[in-house]
């Protein structure tokens, strides 16, 4: 059997798929988000030097991992789209950046949040908070560019030549501020040695992880379907779903 | 190929200097607001001398952005760039000779009329070559970034706010390497690492930058 890899690439295709996957995705975030959090907030123990306000990290952690996460993906599709001319790439680039943006706005608020108790300030010009914020002006010039351009082929095509721009100064931005200033401790998670936190806690923050992973994938998804319906309003299966819809 | 190159590079200059009061509009920008600080944040001599190269970089950023709109706008209002996308010179060549031309117009005179608003500052002579130095190295690749946002916001409207919005976080690691030059002299380290580091951004940029720019401007014109 021949499988049609590109059957999906198409949004009148795609866009019933998107519904169902929304959903399913949906239902994981809400069960994951509400385990991560009664883990993190009831069940792990509280930290010896920073108290309860270490707690967080659950969500502090997993919405910056988020916040870079998807600004790969997003250059990635923004990439695939100028390379393979495919509608739907477009479509997916400017779906993500709204919630890479939520995402990097949690990430600096929360840590805002835990920098007063633990730090004694609301703010510091440290690198990573740096290149957080940084990364967050990324993401509202990518919107702000694609806002501007009223032509929906020009801007995505515009919008992805200054993803990958971005994509390529992010690592440049990072390490110039890192050697420029820092006060952020490194990382406490990583792939190639053992975790330096309590095992519940570690868990907490993974499951916490995977919800916000299956909350921007719902998120996306609905966001690309109503840009799929705006773009494609005047086909056939777009103007059906909308009669069938209202 | 460098025929073309010479004769686009030539030719930009010649029209710059028959409108020479842009050009003088830019570095009359880059006084003033490196006058204003100042009067804003008070004249101690010792407050004065650490800000100094940070003032200096900031609004030698803040200037080469506002020459950027004038990079491609008057060729493509009046149809040349399509005849340059149609030329048989590769369009990344021509980028790469206009933003040339373009800081040679916008980025040199800041350089050079950078040394004296140092001394304003009262900036020590022993780091007066520091400075001028890492201006000189990365004016260059502000105009070269600057040129990618100016091609993609090129006819746009509102292109001028949205044009910062692109391009000055793209600025900052032009920022912070620069101005930390100085400052790494002045603490007695030497600003040699950052120099280098500014003239590799500059290869980096240079090689990289007109090709995006190219692209950006097919998407524009298309």
């Amino acid at each position: 059997m021949r499988i049609n890899w590109f059957k999906y690439s198409s949004p009148q295709t795609f866009f019933p798929l998107a519904g169902k996957l929304a959903l399913g995705f949906g239902t994981l975030a809400l069960f994951a988000c509400a385990v991560g959090l009664y883990l993190g907030f009831f069940v792990a123990p509280t930290d010896a030097q920073q108290g309860e306000s270490y707690r967080i990290i659950f969500i502090h952690v997993p919405a910056a991992w988020m916040s870079m996460f998807l600004y790969v993906v997003m250059a990635f599709w923004a990439g695939m789209g100028l390379a393979f001319n495919t509608r739907l790439s477009g479509m997916m680039a400017s779906a993500i950046a709204p919630t890479g943006a939520l995402f990097t706005f949690i990430a600096l608020w929360t840590g805002s949040f835990w920098g007063k108790p633990t730090w004694g300030t609301w703010w510091v010009w440290d690198a990573r908070l740096t290149s957080e914020l940084i990364l967050l002006f990324l993401y509202f010039g990518f919107m702000a560019l694609q806002a501007a351009i009223d032509d929906p082929r020009r801007a995505d095509k515009a919008g992805a030549v200054l993803a990958l721009v971005g994509v390529v100064n992010v690592p440049i931005i990072y390490f110039s501020v890192k050697w420029w200033n820092t006060l952020h401790q490194g990382a406490s998670v990583s792939l190639t040695k053992a975790p330096s936190m309590a095992a519940t806690m570690l868990a907490g923050m993974l499951i916490m992880t995977f919800g916000f992973w299956f909350y921007s994938i719902a998120a996306v998804l609905l966001r690309a379907r109503c840009i799929m319906l705006e773009r494609e309003r005047s086909s056939d299966w777009a103007a059906q779903y909308a009669r069938g819809a209202t | 190929m460098l025929a073309a190159l010479r004769c686009v590079i030539a030719r930009d200059l010649r029209l710059a200097a028959r409108r020479s009061s842009d050009v003088l509009t830019v570095v009359l920008f880059f006084v003033i607001v490196v006058s204003l600080f100042p009067l804003g944040i008070g004249p101690e001599p010792q407050l004065l001398r650490t800000v100094a190269p940070g003032v200096l970089w900031v609004a030698a950023l803040l200037a080469s952005m506002l020459a950027l709109g004038r990079v491609f706008a008057a060729d493509h209002a009046d149809g040349t760039l399509e005849q340059m996308m149609l030329g048989a010179t590769p369009l990344g060549l021509v980028v790469a000779a206009k933003v040339f031309a373009h800081w040679l117009i916008s980025g040199l005179p800041l350089v050079l009329i950078s040394p004296v608003l140092a001394l304003q500052f009262d900036v020590p002579r022993e780091l007066l070559g520091v400075v001028v130095l890492s201006l000189a190295l990365g004016t260059p690749v502000l105009s070269l970034i600057g040129a990618i946002g100016a091609a993609l916001t090129l006819g746009l409207r509102g292109a001028g706010a949205l044009l910062s919005l692109l391009v000055l976080p793209l600025y900052v690691p032009v920022l912070i390497i620069g101005a930390g030059a100085a400052e790494a002299a002045a603490s007695g380290l030497g600003g040699n690492a950052q120099l280098l580091l500014l003239g590799a951004l500059l290869i980096f940029v240079g090689a990289f930058a007109p090709w995006a720019a190219a692209v950006a401007l097919r998407i524009s014109v298309e």
